[in-house]
């Protein structure tokens, strides 16, 4: 900056104090109406992030990839193994929609709950790391407001990703491959719309799932400044809790680890849909949910942030 | 963030009404400890009389930042009450908080949006700014400080006088009754110092209150009208300019080609803490005239070509509150 331009911005009037008056009213909706405008912040500042926008472009890129691949390399009917992705791999020749829920069980195991690490682990740590959450915090944005913020933002992150993958592989299987009426897991078949209607449940299931991950996340994120190592730590969770749960000698815990239920959306595939696994999962999540966001909210109303 | 917590151990109610609410910024027996054990900030009494603007001085590591982030809700005391624009801390900061612009330990901004951007980030986290005149006011704030030209680079490509300049820019987003800088010239070249200084001059000509600290004298003292001194964690001084420089006692300066000469005459007349240099002799002055002690001199025959009597300056002053330093007298 020149002196000169110093010079005039000190010469200038002060423009008129209405505009910088602060508006003391505060009703409720005045509150809602700042607080959608800090979410959409929020939302802006993820989703225009270069980084985030190429893990989005990764998880859009892999059911083309996989419909590819499975296109000039056809599994028969009941080719894959009787349980996981198997269940799906042999349909989705017969069927696009398959192609998406293989894309959703393919990347459920790493992809997806890596990219809920990044967003959630970065949520408060990369903002500590940045040093703009000592900004936020004097303007004042509210600790808990701000966290509250943080975590609904993480939460349209999961369904977000899921739509991608969901419905990137809907689109790539309704190119190559044939659309119809969806043979379900049980050998029933019902009307197309019914099987789309169905895959949303599964994406709305999966999403929570990864919501809870997410809680684990903003948790972790408030204890340091350091967001690689809160991604690193919620990847470590993710991997202990699928090994884990791989290990028949500890079943009697499997039921409590944060990654059992997610891939028990093919309830939700069956005629009738056995709703208890369904509930079991949510419940699941919900703990999850509840524990975690209660250590978050208590951990940022007495944090310093010396950084 | 570290992992301190902050121990709810709060001074008596007595304490609280001994500060004065009228103050912009007042504190008592303000104390932080961190978990380590360090006693960071240990009983600070602060008094910013409004509309002035206080250099809050002191060495790095002397508890400035630690105080600055207690004074906005950053960090908790472990003791010790203060108000904020007569605002108890007690009570809560977030309805005080809209009116202070606040620079602390260096601008924070995210590198990957403009500075347009970064500003619209920081009003829309302010739940009492009025969304409609946000474009217009964030318009004003890059104007005021000169960065409207470059408002649409990424901040990663700030020069640091540029990236400083920003975060007072945020301060400016709305009218405020206090601003508190942080180290505002920190890292800055003479120029970029003078842009900030000029830059306070004409925050405080409106009216606002600016408490800004530093650890450089000579860049707030032309602009400071009030200074606290801090040392490793205690503030050794509060007061007016005048009252700072009224407080070093005056020397006698005696230029001279017989300095010893002249110091072995000082000595007999009785003047204490001689300091003897190649062409010159100082003492303290005490009681004594200087007409008194010249006619000596002239009269023992010693060569004087000049003398005159001075007050230390701030500088010395600053250092003699802080301590010396890393042996800078050799």
């Amino acid at each position: 900056m020149s002196t000169a331009s110093l010079d005039s911005s000190a010469g200038a009037q002060r423009p008129a104090d209405d505009v910088l008056v602060i508006n003391s009213a505060r009703t409720p909706a005045s509150e809602f109406r700042h607080w959608l405008r800090l979410f959409i912040s929020e939302l802006r500042i993820v989703y225009r992030r270069p980084r985030n926008m190429a893990m989005l472009a990764v998880l859009a890129a892999a059911p083309i990839f996989l419909g590819i691949v499975l296109k000039f390399n056809t599994p028969g009917p009941g080719a894959g193994p009787p349980n996981g992705a198997g269940e799906f791999i042999g349909q989705v020749a017969e069927n696009g929609v398959f192609l998406s829920l293989l894309a959703m069980f393919v990347l459920m195991t790493l992809v997806l709950p890596l990219s809920v690490a990044v967003v959630s682990g970065d949520s408060i740590a990369g903002e500590a790391g940045l040093g703009t959450l000592r900004t936020l915090l004097t303007v004042p944005a509210g600790r808990v407001r701000l966290l509250l913020t943080k975590y609904l933002m993480i939460v349209v992150f999961c369904f977000s990703a899921c739509l991608i993958v969901a419905g990137v592989g809907l689109l790539m299987g309704s190119i190559l491959f044939p659309i119809g009426p969806v043979t379900l897991l049980s050998g029933e078949t019902v009307p197309l719309i019914d099987g789309l209607y169905r895959l949303l449940m599964i994406v709305v299931y999966v999403s929570l799932g990864l919501s809870a991950l997410g809680a684990i996340g903003i948790a972790l994120s408030t204890f340091t400044q350091h967001a690689i190592g809160v991604m690193a730590a919620i990847l470590v969770v993710v991997v202990a809790s699928e090994i884990l749960d791989a290990v028949s000698q500890v079943a009697v815990i499997h039921p409590y680890l944060p990654t059992h239920f997610w891939l028990t959306f093919d309830a939700l595939l069956r005629t009738p849909i056995t709703w208890m696994d369904v509930w079991h999962g949510l419940a699941s999540f919900a703990v999850y949910i509840v524990i975690f966001g209660a250590l978050a909210l208590a951990r940022i109303r007495r944090a310093n942030v010396t950084c | 963030m570290t992992l301190v917590d902050p121990t709810p151990a709060r001074a008596s109610a007595l304490h609280q009404a001994l500060i004065d609410p009228d103050l912009a910024i007042a504190s008592i027996g303000l104390s932080m400890r961190f978990r380590s054990g360090q006693l960071a900030v240990d009983d600070v009494g602060l008094a910013v009389p409004p509309g002035s603007v206080y250099g809050f001085l002191g060495p790095n590591g002397s508890g400035k930042t630690t105080t600055i982030r207690m004074l906005l809700g950053l960090v908790h005391p472990t003791s010790g009450d203060f108000r904020l624009l007569g605002t108890d801390a007690r009570v809560g900061l977030d309805h005080v908080l809209p009116r202070v612009g606040a620079l602390v330990e260096g601008p924070a901004f995210y590198p990957f949006l403009s500075g347009r951007q970064n500003l619209a980030r920081c009003d829309a986290a302010d739940r009492t700014a009025d969304v409609a005149t946000a474009a217009a006011r964030i318009d004003r704030a890059l104007d005021q400080v000169g960065l409207l030209a470059a408002a649409d680079k990424r901040y990663r490509a700030y020069s640091l006088g540029m990236k400083q300049r920003l975060a007072v820019a945020a301060g400016l987003l709305r009218q405020r009754d206090l601003m508190i800088l942080d180290e505002p010239t920190n890292g800055l070249d003479p120029q970029g110092t003078r842009e900030i200084r000029s830059l306070i001059k004409q925050i405080a000509a409106d009216g606002t209150t600016v408490f800004v600290s530093s650890h450089l004298l000579a860049e707030v003292e032309q602009i400071c009208s009030h200074v606290g001194v801090m040392s490793t964690g205690r503030l050794v001084f509060q007061g007016t300019l005048a009252e700072m420089r009224g407080r070093g006692e005056p020397r006698i300066l005696i230029r001279t080609t017989e300095p010893d000469l002249a110091a072995k005459q000082l000595g007999r007349i009785g003047l204490a803490d001689i300091v003897v240099d190649e062409r010159s002799v100082t003492a303290e002055l005490g009681e004594h005239g200087a007409d008194v002690i010249n006619a000596e001199l002239v009269r023992a025959d010693i060569p004087v070509f000049g003398l005159e009597t001075v007050r230390p300056s701030l500088e010395d002053m600053f250092v003699e509150l802080t301590g010396e330093g890393f042996n800078v007298n050799g």
